[in-house]
């Protein structure tokens, strides 16, 4: 396996040129929830702060450090879900997960991942999946705590066992 | 470019003991594999060691020909089984010179061996010279791998005892300033690695075994990256218990060692109980057998054992002051070839001198697991992450780390193929 496949052109940018990077202060009046994971692996971190206004992600902010993957992925994830009403932003988390779970053998849909589907090649390599799944884990929780409908609790799919 | 001549009578240069690693490295089948379509370069070995045809033939032999029970057995498979067995203790007490075979005490890693005393320790009436309480002290160090770390955080928070540490200094070594403040009268016990399983670091031990000694504390070594690279013998360390691990040695996994003083061995309480560690059971209690059975309850790593003797035999054949050097002048030749680039900094010694095989590096700008991804893909196999040691990474103010450690069978053409996969690694990153 070739690490081009791994490290596609948009992982790099994403990672070298975050979009949106940094927590950003809720406007008043939002529904404000946070979650911060961590991969005791290899240490990576990813905080997001869902600020939602009414069924609306009026902002998905977050910071972190960790590898291209992790880092790159909640670029990703703050470029897609940002704006969004609570039901579609489940979908296409639901889409990104379905799609790291698949071990590269699921077929990613462009008009609902964006640039999400450069990660198609992580879900070949299952040490990285949990990279490219700990900001969207994080989300998941944060979007819980801000009260948006539709999500549920994540088991803390992220924790993995330390070693 | 002046030569130095060694004067006559002192040991000359050439008198290092050598061995061929190419015939060596024929020894072991894996090696002639690849990678991502690349010949493999194996710079785990401080994660587990590859294994020779010998040891591999060892266990397939024992399988094959000698496989049952041991210890119970009045038939002869039985007979043949407990003596393979029971010579792969007896290798084990030779390569470390053990004062006797039943020193060394068979158990299923370097956790295993070092939870055992812990729980030893926790389990001795208050009487014993091994009891430990509220106002008596643990020290261990900051570069201890988690299994010489958190058994000693959950003996103190089942005693009350405190749990105190060596700092570690900017250049990888032991902070010894404080030993005689740090190791004093409360000090019940000190445990540390020989070597560090991540800087490399070969630990001192006389002034840590007499300071402690004169306080009448006991010294654990966690020795799993030590046995495999370097001479041992536990009458010139001082110490009083060692610990170490088979798959680390060319050994088997699911097969350890902890080595102890008998007199030591023989005041601790049993922590499994089960068969063949008794003396006679009855309804209401049971009394022990002396040790080494009394800590080897069930029925053991049989076949493993044979692996982990095969494996000492093997070393032994070899030399294991000429598998020192070996790995010295890899140490040399890697901390030169990494220096050059650019970017990269060395975790722990940068020369080649009180240090083993194992170099922890950073790359600026670059997440270990990313430089661990493309060295895989051009076939160079290496650990990344916290190793097990995270207050280590800590201390070092990084969350991560990339890590090469070499073996006996590791050359500087490997080496070689680490510094141009970094390059890689640079360009994808740069």
């Amino acid at each position: 396996m070739e690490f081009e496949q791994l490290y596609q052109e948009i992982i790099l940018d994403h990672y070298k040129h975050p979009h949106g990077r940094g927590l950003r202060e809720p406007v008043t009046g939002s529904s404000v929830g946070e979650a911060h994971h961590v991969n005791p692996t290899c240490g990576d971190e990813v905080t997001i702060r869902v600020a939602a206004d009414g069924d609306v992600l009026a902002d998905v902010s977050y910071d972190g450090m960790g590898c291209s993957i992790s880092q790159a992925s909640a670029s990703v994830l703050h470029e897609l879900l940002r704006g969004q009403h609570a039901g579609q932003a489940f979908k296409i988390m639901d889409g990104f997960v379905e799609l790291m779970g698949g071990r590269g053998q699921v077929t990613p849909d462009e008009e609902l991942l964006g640039d999400g589907i450069a990660f198609a090649g992580v879900a070949r390599y299952p040490a990285r999946v949990k990279c490219a799944l700990l900001p969207w884990m994080a989300f998941k929780d944060a979007a819980v705590r801000a009260g948006v409908a539709g999500s549920s609790p994540s088991a803390a799919a992220s924790e993995v066992q330390g070693s | 470019m002046t030569t130095i001549t060694i004067p006559e009578g002192m040991p000359q240069y050439g008198d290092v003991p050598r061995f061929d690693v190419e015939k060596v490295r024929a020894d072991f089948p894996i090696l002639g594999r690849e990678v991502n379509g690349h010949p493999m370069v194996y710079l785990d070995s401080g994660n587990t060691s590859q294994k020779p045809r010998q040891v591999i033939d060892a266990m397939r032999e024992h399988f094959e020909h000698h496989n049952a029970n041991v210890a119970r057995s009045v038939h002869q498979v039985g007979t043949e089984a407990t003596e393979a067995y029971e010579g792969a203790r007896a290798k084990v007490a030779r390569f470390v010179n053990a004062a006797s075979p039943e020193e060394i005490v068979f158990v299923k890693n370097a956790t295993e061996a070092i939870n055992l005393v812990a729980y030893a320790i926790s389990n001795s009436p208050a009487a014993s010279r091994l009891a430990l309480g509220p106002g008596d002290e643990i020290v261990i160090s900051e570069m201890e791998h988690h299994s010489n770390i958190v058994p000693w955080q959950l003996l103190c928070e089942r005693t009350g005892a405190t749990l105190r540490w060596f700092k570690v200094t900017d250049a990888g070594r032991l902070d010894l300033e404080d030993l005689d403040e740090l190791v004093n009268e409360r000090t019940k016990l000190v445990s540390y690695a020989l070597v560090s399983n991540v800087l490399g670091t070969v630990n001192p031990t006389s002034a840590i075994t007499a300071r402690a000694h004169e306080v009448g504390a006991l010294v654990l070594l966690d020795a799993s990256q030590g046995v495999p690279h370097i001479p041992v013998d536990v009458a010139d360390l001082g110490a009083d218990f060692l610990a170490f691990t088979g798959h680390k040695m060319c050994g088997p996994t699911g097969i350890g060692v902890l080595w102890g003083r008998y007199e030591l061995l023989e005041q601790m309480p049993p922590v499994l109980g089960g068969g063949s560690m008794i003396e006679t059971v009855t309804m209401e209690r049971s009394t022990f057998a002396a040790p080494p059975a009394r800590f080897e309850a069930g029925t053991p790593p049989i076949a493993e054992a044979v692996g982990l003797g095969a494996a000492v035999d093997y070393l032994t054949g070899i030399g294991m002051e000429a598998i020192r050097w070996h790995e010295k002048e890899l140490a040399a030749y890697a901390l030169d070839a990494l220096g050059t680039v650019p970017g990269l900094r060395i975790f722990g010694p940068t020369t080649p001198v009180g240090r083993g095989g194992t170099i922890s590096f950073g790359l600026d700008g670059v997440h270990p697991h990313d430089v661990g991804q493309i060295l895989d893909s051009v076939g160079v196999e290496v650990r990344v992450g916290h190793h097990c040691a995270r207050p280590l990474c800590v201390r070092y103010g990084v969350p991560a780390m990339t890590r090469a450690s070499f073996y006996l069978y590791t050359t500087t053409d490997e080496v070689d193929a680490l510094v141009r996969g970094l390059e890689q690694v640079r360009k994808v990153f740069g």
